[in-house]
């Protein structure tokens, strides 16, 4: 299938890119990696009327850590970040790379790209919720951020408008015990359950914990586990304990890829191996 | 009207100046504009691989990317693998190994492993082979006949990894 005709507009700086995105009113469309949008725009799922290239963009591509957390160039790749070496208290995210869809496709699409769609599976969008990133974005009213928890609206919708463009994601706050795992039916598919969990313990017995889900809701799904994990043991009982509260609270949808009933047990075994990956590290 | 744009291309080294609607996919441009035709094209929207090629040696899906956007960068596909008459070690390789039957799928799974074996962190781990060809679909070999020639081929490169 071949995508709609569309215009083609190179940007090379972020003000040119946003100066083009005004000018050519909101159903233009940045593309970035294009693993999202180029499948969407072939099948007319999406048909832009122009296209935004930031691709060409310098000064977006970089992994910064530091005193204030790691900072991630929209148009660093998911390979980069795979491949990231020294990213203390943020290790998750290398770890978790190898669950974005293929190794061709890791190495063209962006992180950036990734939280723009805002696909209700993507690892990344899960991850920014779960560590509580801030997502930082270039407008012609200037910059502004706008938190993880507060960016995702819906099924490839956000808090971003038309002509702002994501400059970078802030993770403020490391997390060593976090993990993130993930079912489908073939490896490099969309999940149809995925599963973030960050955990904090002390002497073996835990002392807090955050739960974010994937393909149980139209976006990145925080689920209130609130006292559960509280002086709890740091043992597998504890886990599947905590995955059945979990499972309790969901009521997801059924499609083509799994019944809701399904959904629900996958969460429960899922947040479980996640919270044992977890306190593994 | 046409949204048209002047592109130059290197293709497995030679130089191509060409007029590409900005909608014309890298993949359609190889063939259909400049004749290359040893990329396939499957499914057209990136699950298949069929059409992977190297764009600035990274490897990409040609139907994932738009023609006007490899404007000055350089391309490596099939054609470019074999030595005048001679096989490049992994087309012979995945001769060796039957690594393929109807070959349609192919030229897509020599680049993806071209790819891979170019990467520092590669190696001739049959597990880490398999993950990485897990990236493209054949309907033929079931697979095993690739990650062996992609394994004998690491092997030969003084790639490290078991048996």
């Amino acid at each position: 299938m071949k995508p709609a005709a569309f215009t083609y507009h190179r940007a090379h700086d972020v003000r040119e890119s946003i100066e083009l995105l005004t000018e050519l009113g909101e159903d233009a469309k940045i593309l970035a990696g294009g693993q999202s949008l180029a499948p969407m725009m072939n099948f007319r799922l999406a048909r832009p009327s122009a296209l935004v290239d930031i691709t060409r963009v310098t000064g977006l591509d970089y992994l910064r850590h530091g005193a204030d957390g790691l900072r991630i160039g929209a148009l660093t790749t998911h390979r980069t970040v795979e491949t990231a070496s020294e990213l203390a208290g943020f290790d998750v995210l290398p770890r978790s790379a190898h669950w974005v869809g293929h190794y061709p496709i890791r190495c063209r699409g962006t992180f950036g790209g990734s939280i723009a769609h805002a696909d209700p599976t993507s690892e990344w969008c899960l991850l920014a919720v779960l560590l509580e990133a801030n997502i930082v974005l270039a407008g012609p009213r200037g910059q502004r951020t706008v938190p993880a928890t507060e960016f995702f609206h819906g099924f490839f919708a956000t808090a971003a408008e038309p002509d702002e463009l994501i400059v970078e994601i802030h993770f403020p706050e490391p997390a060593r015990q976090a993990a993130l795992t993930e079912f489908a039916q073939r490896q490099g598919d969309f999940a149809i359950v995925a599963a973030a969990v960050r955990l904090s313990s002390v002497d073996g017995q835990c002392t807090g914990g955050r739960v974010v889900l994937g393909g149980v809701d139209p976006r990145p799904l925080v689920v209130d586990i609130s006292n559960a994990l509280d002086g709890a043991a740091v043992t597998e009982s504890t886990w599947d304990a905590v995955g059945e509260l979990v499972a309790g609270q969901l009521d997801p949808p059924t499609d083509a890829h799994g019944s809701g009933a399904y959904r629900k047990q996958l969460a429960a075994t899922l947040v479980a191996r996640a919270f044992a990956e977890a306190a593994a590290r | 009207m046409k949204d048209q744009h002047l592109v130059s291309l290197t293709v497995n080294g030679a130089e191509h100046e060409i007029v590409v609607e900005a909608r014309r996919t890298l993949a359609d441009v190889l063939r259909h504009d400049l004749g290359y035709t040893g990329t396939h094209l499957g499914c057209e929207h990136g699950i298949c691989g069929a059409c992977t090629v190297l764009l600035d040696d990274q490897p990409v899906r040609a139907c994932l990317v738009f023609g006007v956007q490899a404007d000055g960068c350089q391309i490596r596909t099939v054609e470019g693998l074999a030595d005048e008459s001679e096989l490049s070690d992994l087309q012979q390789a995945f001769s060796d190994h039957h690594g393929l039957q109807c070959g349609f799928c192919t030229p897509g799974f020599l680049m993806l492993a071209e790819a891979y074996l170019a990467e520092s962190d590669s190696t001739a781990d049959p597990g880490q082979v398999r993950t990485a060809m897990a990236s493209n679909l054949c309907r033929c070999t079931g697979y095993q006949g690739i990650v062996d020639a992609v394994c004998a081929v690491a092997k030969q490169r003084g790639k490290a990894g078991s048996p």
